[in-house]
């Protein structure tokens, strides 16, 4: 049934849906709704659920490490310096196979500070072993919030998920979306068990030490972990497409790429207005495409290929960078078509750092500019007048 | 894929930390001592064990020999020895 909810609002439905047994989470904006509706689920009695009040992200995070290794189906969910602060456990997280489901409501980083919406802060997280998915709508949010607990318990995955929204844009937007059936979610996510967890009747222990001759091979079942996820990411679309009766993109969804010769490759909110001056600009009878990326971990390098070894111009528009090297998207894209027998040009552009404006202005900016020389890292729509003060060295 | 992260709880008691002694072990010389349990509490490998007067005793298995009882026993009862020397 549809509804017409705030971003945060529906996440929150979507999550109560799943019947958390701990929730624990800090406030910062813009994440602070969807955990201030769970909280009001838990105190009406909807929702029955642990809710744990704390005094920092890193004991948010800390609580969540614990009832996951209890057994228990969690939930936390952060932003910008609150996901900092979180990523040292984030990390102990993945190492210890944890299946978490957190939301990154996308905010830009400090200093200076900002309460707007960029990506900065989940691609600091980016190498912590966490699977990584972006969206682009408000039942985007919904559905891959479903999806996630799903994945993340696999017993073939067992790895935290962190569904990614950008923050205010639709983490407070109102979007009409379909809030599905409690009995659709159960039948789609089965109960969570784990095989080995914390019991006082069979004591085990976590987290113990791995020295040189053990570690290296934890890592590298994560990371195969993160190629086999991609084979069950595409067997639980088609089980997700089964009993909640829509389609789902799990790794990227092209848009117009058939015939494409140029196409921006982009994350998040910002790829709706990318596909609108797609269909604009088609009118004109040019041939640009769009294609937007879901799963950033695991990078699906050879589904990519396929998809984009035809195509002669690619841009990569970052609202992230990795300051004093390149867009951390665009430098993936960069990798991806190295050493292969057809690769396009690739540009790498920077916007909407801090909640600057993307306009469709900016974007036909980016397939004109195409044209000319490949560019690795060109910042979009910079305010000059402020930077007329700037001081610089060279 | 998924390697052997977890263990059995108290493996630590396997490893008799006693080895990692740098020449020098804790005497209790047991004559002075007052019972104030001080080398006991202070102990961080907890092997101190003893109750009454003169009764204090350290399991050399797993003593590092950190000093730390010698050094805080109010009564100078417990000295740091050469290792080779009885006890």
């Amino acid at each position: 049934m549809k509804h017409f909810l705030e971003g945060s609002i529906a996440v929150a439905e979507a999550v109560k849906l799943c019947r958390p047994g701990v929730i624990s989470a800090y406030p910062i904006t813009p994440q602070t709704h969807i955990v201030e509706k769970l909280a009001d689920f838990v105190a009406n009695g909807e929702l029955n659920t642990e809710f744990l009040n704390v005094e920092s992200e890193h004991s948010a995070a800390s609580v969540v490490l614990g009832s996951l290794a209890a057994g228990v189906r969690s939930y936390t969910a952060s932003s910008s310096q609150g996901l900092l602060l979180m990523s040292e456990v984030l990390y102990n997280i993945a190492g210890l196979r944890l299946p978490l489901v957190i939301t990154c409501a996308n905010r830009a980083i400090s200093a200076p500070l900002s309460i707007w919406n960029d990506q900065q802060d989940s691609e600091a997280l980016r190498d912590a072993g966490l699977i990584q998915l972006y969206v682009e709508s408000i039942q985007e949010a919904v559905d891959y919030h479903l999806y996630a607990f799903r994945l993340a318990e696999d017993p073939r995955v067992l790895l935290p998920v962190m569904v990614c929204m950008d923050g205010f844009v639709l983490t407070h937007a109102y979007e009409a979306v379909d809030i599905p059936q409690q009995e659709n979610v159960d039948a789609f996510l089965p109960e969570f068990k784990l095989q080995e967890k914390l019991d006082t009747k069979e004591p085990i222990s976590m987290g113990v030490v791995a020295d040189a001759r053990f570690y290296m091979e934890t890592r590298y079942a994560i990371q195969e972990t993160m190629r086999e996820a991609q084979i069950i990411m595409k067997e639980m679309k088609h089980e997700f497409e089964k009993v909640f009766e829509r389609e789902i993109y799990v790794f990227f969804e092209p848009y117009c790429l058939e015939d494409a010769e140029k196409v921006i490759i982009s994350r998040g909110s910002v790829a709706g207005t990318v596909k609108d001056v797609v269909d604009e600009m088609r009118k004109e009878g040019k041939k640009v495409g769009a294609l937007k990326l879901i799963s950033y971990r695991p990078f699906p390098a050879e589904k990519l290929y396929e998809a984009l070894k035809g195509v002669p111009e690619v841009a990569v528009l970052d609202r992230a960078i990795s300051l004093g090297g390149f867009g951390p998207m665009y430098t993936e894209f960069k990798a991806l078509f190295q050493g292969k027998e057809k690769s396009p040009k690739v540009s790498g552009f920077i916007g909407g750092l801090g909640q600057r404006d993307i306009t469709k202005d900016n974007i036909r900016e980016i397939y004109e500019k195409l044209e000319g020389n490949e560019v690795s890292c060109h910042f979009l729509n910079l305010n000059q007048e402020y930077l007329m003060q700037a001081r610089r060295y060279t | 894929m998924f390697v052997k992260i977890i263990s059995k709880p108290g493996t630590t008691r396997e490893y008799e930390t006693g080895s990692w002694r740098m020449g020098l072990k804790p005497k209790f010389l047991k004559e002075n001592c007052i019972g104030c349990d001080l080398c006991a509490l202070l102990c961080p490998e907890g092997v101190i064990t003893g109750g009454e007067k003169n009764t204090y005793q350290t399991d050399y298995s797993y003593c590092k020999g950190c000093g730390i009882c010698a050094e805080e026993c109010p009564e100078k009862d417990v000295l740091m020895v050469k290792e080779e020397e009885e006890v």
